[in-house]
């Protein structure tokens, strides 16, 4: 197909066609967006909470500051994990990609002249996201050509990034990296109080969102979540399209590995076993559903925050940060639910818009109305 | 009335079974033709080869007289053919226009374009002049098509294809889920894409909306064509005696058991 043989049919009454009347973006994005809109009420309300019960601690910049940074590279991670959960797949191998990605990337970066300055770090960011790419492109070639469920490929290669990251090293992390990616990216401000991090993970984000919600490669990814066998017919090439939306979430967790060779200076070999878990959570929590075919990048972001925010509170207010983890089950399950219900009332082919919409808003104000009782304990 | 569409001698064979065992079959421009027989007499075989999700085991496709091979539903697009399946074969998380389009987006022209940003204006207008024309009652073009009623996806299914086919379009039980109303307006649907000059392929089990829509009916059994009537100058019980064996046509088409 070439592109003028496209444009035939029926978009002949293309010229001078007045501004529509109805909205330029589809319901599907408007909803998308009532979504993360939901979802950043939830946070809010954390936020307010934490804040009115201890102002001092919570709310000042350096705390603030801590928060974004702590989620700045599950944030990039939820990019990637989003793409995968709109096509209905799944990717568990990010924090092992990261993990081998640091290491690849730490031997590389020390095997380079006097292994400091920005040239060493540079490539050592191409190293990293290299080989997640590469880590990337193995996971979709598997699910996509010999048609591995994604659960069992990304099992799979969770564990072989892993061991082999433990091979190259036996075991004992790296801390090979140069001073003054230590000092910017890991822990400097780019401006005023606003972190390196912060600003490089709002990059991918926005790159992200763009791609996602405003090209062709995008709405492709919706329509395969969507109902793959449409778009076969369609002749969309449904294998190749997985392949790089899985080698998206590769390359960006092993992006992921330089910016957390950079945090922490180290390959944290032992310190990413629910790294994955931690951004599928966000990325459900925010909206995107596991059955694919709908979903936000922006719902994912905000979605990765909670769990941070919430830990960052309790230690702050004084109590055990193991609360986290039940909160953050409960919201999961309670995301997970609304999912449900809003495939239920589509499939019934009434009219969610209203009836469904407001029983999630309902459904989100008592989820969030739950993490204020958990908070206020 | 000319013959847009021919298969001539079709086989297909699975294993042991013939599931067409020389078929022919014809479709002309501006005609409606439905294409019935029982279950397994080879009707979804014949329509799956003319859309290119089969090929045959031998024989020979025509369009507008000249031989091709129809390798894959792309191929059969490329000729003018499209096809409107009985599960729809729609996004439903996207909305009409999306799927109006969807294999087929309006790029921005210039370097926004090569970057995969669409026109979605164009696609837009493009969708609503579609619709339009086909007179398909679908008001709303942002809302997903997963939240429309049955009827109303098939208006999109069939509008889709009629906004692309150049040539044929084939429907395959386009009708099989629907109501009462939503089955009528999908059958005034086929008829004004027929009055635009397409030639209509129409597969259905039910003979009332068989006699209403077509003009002209192929009757198909055992894996071959036994018999066409006219629309008008036949009954549904000739109809089926033709489906069952009971009664053979003198055309040539002598049937078989093979």
């Amino acid at each position: 197909m070439t592109q003028s043989e496209q444009t035939t049919a029926p978009a002949a009454a293309q010229a001078g066609a007045p501004p529509s009347e109805e909205e330029p973006t589809g319901r599907l994005a408007r909803l998308a967006r009532l979504q993360a809109l939901q979802i950043i009420i939830v946070l809010a309300v954390i936020v307010v909470i934490f804040s009115i019960l201890k102002p001092s601690a919570f709310l000042t910049v350096f705390n603030i500051r801590g928060i974004v940074q702590n989620t700045a590279i599950l944030a990039v991670l939820g990019v990637g994990m989003t793409f995968v959960i709109i096509t209905g797949g799944i990717d568990l191998s990010i924090g092992s990609v990261l993990v081998f990605s640091g290491v690849v990337a730490d031997k590389a970066m020390a095997n380079i002249g006097n292994g400091q300055g920005w040239g060493v770090a540079i490539i050592g960011a191409l190293v990293a996201t290299g080989c997640g790419l590469a880590w990337g492109l193995l996971n979709g070639f598997l699910v996509a050509r010999a048609k591995v469920p994604p659960l069992i490929v990304t099992l799979g290669t969770l564990g072989m990034a892993l061991g082999l990251a433990e091979v190259f090293t036996g075991g004992v992390d790296l801390r090979n990296v140069p001073t003054v990616m230590v000092n910017t990216v890991g822990f400097g401000n780019i401006v005023g109080e606003i972190p390196w991090l912060a600003v490089i993970a709002a990059v991918v984000v926005v790159l992200g969102i763009v791609l996602l919600h405003r090209t062709r490669f995008g709405l492709h990814t919706y329509a395969l979540g969507s109902n793959p066998e449409a778009g076969r017919r369609a002749g969309l090439k449904v294998s190749r399209h997985l392949i790089m939306v899985y080698a998206i979430s590769g390359l960006l967790a092993g992006f992921g590995g330089w910016l957390n060779l950079a945090f922490f200076q180290s390959t944290t070999i032992g310190g990413q076993t629910s790294t994955n878990l931690s951004v599928i959570a966000g990325v459900v929590i925010g909206g995107t559903s596991l059955f694919g075919g709908y979903g936000s990048i922006l719902g994912s972001v905000i979605g990765v925050f909670i769990p941070a925010t919430l830990q960052n509170g309790f230690v702050i207010i004084g109590i055990q940060p193991f609360w986290q983890q039940v909160v953050v089950g409960v919201v999961l399950i309670a995301a997970v639910y609304v999912d449900q219900q809003r495939r239920a009332a589509a499939l019934r082919g009434g009219s969610p818009r209203m009836s469904g919409l407001l029983g999630h808003l309902t459904t989100r104000r008592e989820a969030a109305g739950a993490e204020a009782a958990a908070g206020g304990e | 009335m000319s013959v847009v569409l021919e298969a001539r001698d079709i086989t297909k064979v699975y294993g042991h079974v013939h599931a067409l065992a020389g078929a022919d079959f014809e479709v002309k421009t501006g005609v409606v033709t439905a294409l019935i027989g029982d279950n397994g007499a080879g009707k979804s075989t014949l329509v799956k080869i003319l859309s290119g999700t089969e090929t045959p085991t031998s024989g020979e496709i025509l369009v507008d007289g000249q031989p091709v091979t129809i390798d894959g539903p792309l191929v059969a697009r490329r000729y003018g053919i499209e096809t409107v399946y009985q599960d729809l074969a729609l996004a439903p998380h996207l909305n009409p226009v999306q799927n109006m389009y969807l294999g087929r987006e309006v790029m921005r022209s210039g370097l926004t374009g090569r970057l995969g940003f669409m026109n979605n204006a164009a696609m837009r207008t493009g969708s609503r002049k579609a619709f339009d024309e086909l007179g398909a009652t679908v008001r709303n073009f942002s809302g997903s098509v997963g939240a429309m009623s049955g009827g109303q996806k098939q208006a999109v299914a069939v509008a889709r294809a009629a906004a692309w086919a150049k040539r044929v379009i084939l429907l395959d039980e386009p009708t099989a889920a629907l109501g009462v109303v939503q089955t009528k307006s999908v059958l005034e649907l086929i008829r004004r894409v027929r009055d635009r000059g397409l030639g209509v392929v129409f597969i259905s089990h039910s003979m009332p909306q068989v006699m209403e829509v077509a003009d002209e009916i192929q009757v198909m059994r055992l894996g071959r064509r036994v018999a066409t009537y006219k629309a008008k100058e036949t009954t549904m019980e000739e109809l089926v005696g033709a489906m069952t064996g009971a009664v053979t046509q003198d055309n040539g088409t002598r049937e078989t058991q093979s």
